[in-house]
């Protein structure tokens, strides 16, 4: 029996979609067997940023309408054997299931994958009711942002209501701005919120690239992103892994040029 | 009856008003009636109709013991009650019922609000976007980053405290507070709000007992 984890925000863009293909690609590199779930119908994305859109078939309201069996909607990774993705429809909207459905298919994946990832749309209307009925714990997704955290604060509350426990991912980390105090800082954001930080991530130009040409950040070693992503998966596998340094950036010869002060 | 009167009867155009001390014992009062009534003003009972006011003073009274008190007067054939009026301030009955204290272990996040009648005692923090809704005093053992209404009845006596004030809005009764453009504090540490003339003041907890002082009786040596 595998784990249900559900990738949300609230708000919008902060990198919901991004977190989940990179956490199932890292959680597959580490050998798991691995299934993303796309609720957001209407504005598909994750087959998107995955690069498997053209391999759609069948999608999520195909399956809970009876259209087609659970088997038949999965789309297979091209770089992983046990990476799976469950579209969402494209045509249709979030009324079109119900969280009923949703919690049924889940359980039937979790028979079959050791995670199962589930990429929620922004809101807290129906869609995200839909997205968080059959999942075991939450990922949080913020940015250094007031209205970003404020959007986390409220999901996270409509989530404890639910009995989900859930941890939290501070995206698009800007050192620079996070050291002059134009960004919040980490403390600052775990403060208010008061859960556990399962990673933060960097704000990397690679993950735009990644994403634009249909292959996960977390699959190319030299993005600090992926490090990040990498990271959070193994803490997700209960492995302990210290919290990124963000100043690692500064490389040796700058590091040599700061010592002799000229820097 | 004892060394002092506690009813006072006047005669009045309409009839008799009868003034009822509001400081004795309530019981020491019903006795005191009958006992006047038929003992020393038996002149009152026999003659014609007469019309009854009954001033009850500040004391506070059940419906229930304003029919003792007819009942007591209209055992008298003669005696037709008017009025049984009490001047008793309605607002105290509501600060005795408001001082009941509520205590919440929580965090009250974004899109949370709580409400409660009476004071309130929140343990963990008011996250921006929060809300907390109280009629008496609200205070929070943890970071105040939401918006606090103490007072919402209309008492203007309340105090919203913290160990850490740094409010998105702060309102007490009806006159409403923004803080960074108001008022700003520097650690914001240990501090209280107010109303002092129907403004909002920020002042340190340490000073709360110059604006309410509760004389502590020490016991002992």
């Amino acid at each position: 029996m595998g784990e249900a984890i559900v990738v949300t925000s609230g708000k919008g863009g902060v990198g919901k979609t991004t977190t989940s293909a990179n956490l199932g690609t890292a959680l597959a590199l580490l050998g798991k067997k691995v299934c993303m779930v796309d609720t957001d119908i209407g504005l598909r994305n994750l087959d998107v940023v995955m690069g498997l859109e053209n391999r759609i078939i069948y999608d999520l309201v195909d399956v809970a309408e009876g259209r087609c069996r659970l088997n038949q909607a999965l789309v297979k990774d091209k770089r992983f054997d046990e990476l799976y993705m469950l579209p969402a429809a494209q045509t249709k909207d979030k009324d079109s299931v119900t969280p009923e459905q949703v919690r049924n298919m889940i359980v039937e994946l979790k028979k079959e994958h050791d995670y199962v990832i589930i990429d929620c749309p922004a809101g807290i209307e129906h869609g995200f009711r839909n997205a968080i009925a059959g999942a075991d714990r939450a990922i949080v997704i913020t940015t250094p942002e007031n209205a970003a955290v404020r959007d986390a604060d409220r999901v996270i509350g409509l989530l404890e209501q639910e009995k989900i426990p859930s941890k939290l991912i501070i995206n698009r980390i800007r050192q620079n701005m996070m050291k002059s105090g134009e960004m919040l800082d980490i403390d600052e954001i775990c403060q208010v919120l008061a859960i556990d930080l399962v990673g933060i991530v960097p704000d990397d130009e690679k993950v735009i690239s990644a994403a634009n040409s249909g292959e996960p950040t977390v699959m190319n070693p030299a993005s600090r992103a992926a490090i990040a992503y990498r990271n959070i998966a193994r803490r997700i596998l209960g492995d302990m892994v210290p919290l990124m340094l963000l100043d690692e950036k500064a490389g040796a010869f700058k590091r040599f040029r700061k010592f002799l002060g000229i820097g | 009856m004892t060394e002092r009167q506690h009813i006072i009867i006047k005669g009045v155009k309409e009839g008799l008003v009868f003034l009822l001390d509001d400081k004795c014992e309530f019981a020491t009062l019903l006795d005191e009636l009958q006992y006047k009534l038929e003992k020393t003003h038996q002149q009152l009972l026999t003659g014609p109709l007469v019309h009854i006011q009954v001033k009850l003073g500040a004391r506070q009274v059940t419906e229930d013991d304003k029919d003792r008190i007819k009942n007591v007067i209209r055992s008298q054939g003669n005696l037709m009650i008017q009025s049984v009026e009490s001047d008793a301030p309605k607002v105290d009955s509501q600060q005795e019922k408001q001082s009941n204290l509520q205590v919440l272990t929580s965090i009250v996040r974004s899109g949370q609000t709580y409400e409660h009648d009476g004071d309130l005692l929140l343990i963990g923090d008011l996250n921006p976007g929060g809300t907390l809704l109280c009629t008496g005093d609200i205070y929070v053992l943890g970071a105040l980053r939401g918006t606090a209404h103490a007072g919402i009845g209309g008492r203007t006596d309340v105090i919203i405290a913290t160990s850490f004030m740094r409010p998105t809005q702060l309102r007490i009764a009806d006159v409403i507070s923004r803080p960074p453009e108001e008022w700003m504090t520097g650690d914001a540490a240990m501090e209280f709000a107010f109303l002092n003339e129907g403004r909002m003041q920020i002042d340190k907890l340490a000073q709360l007992f110059r604006v309410r002082h509760n004389p502590i009786m020490f016991k002992g040596v």
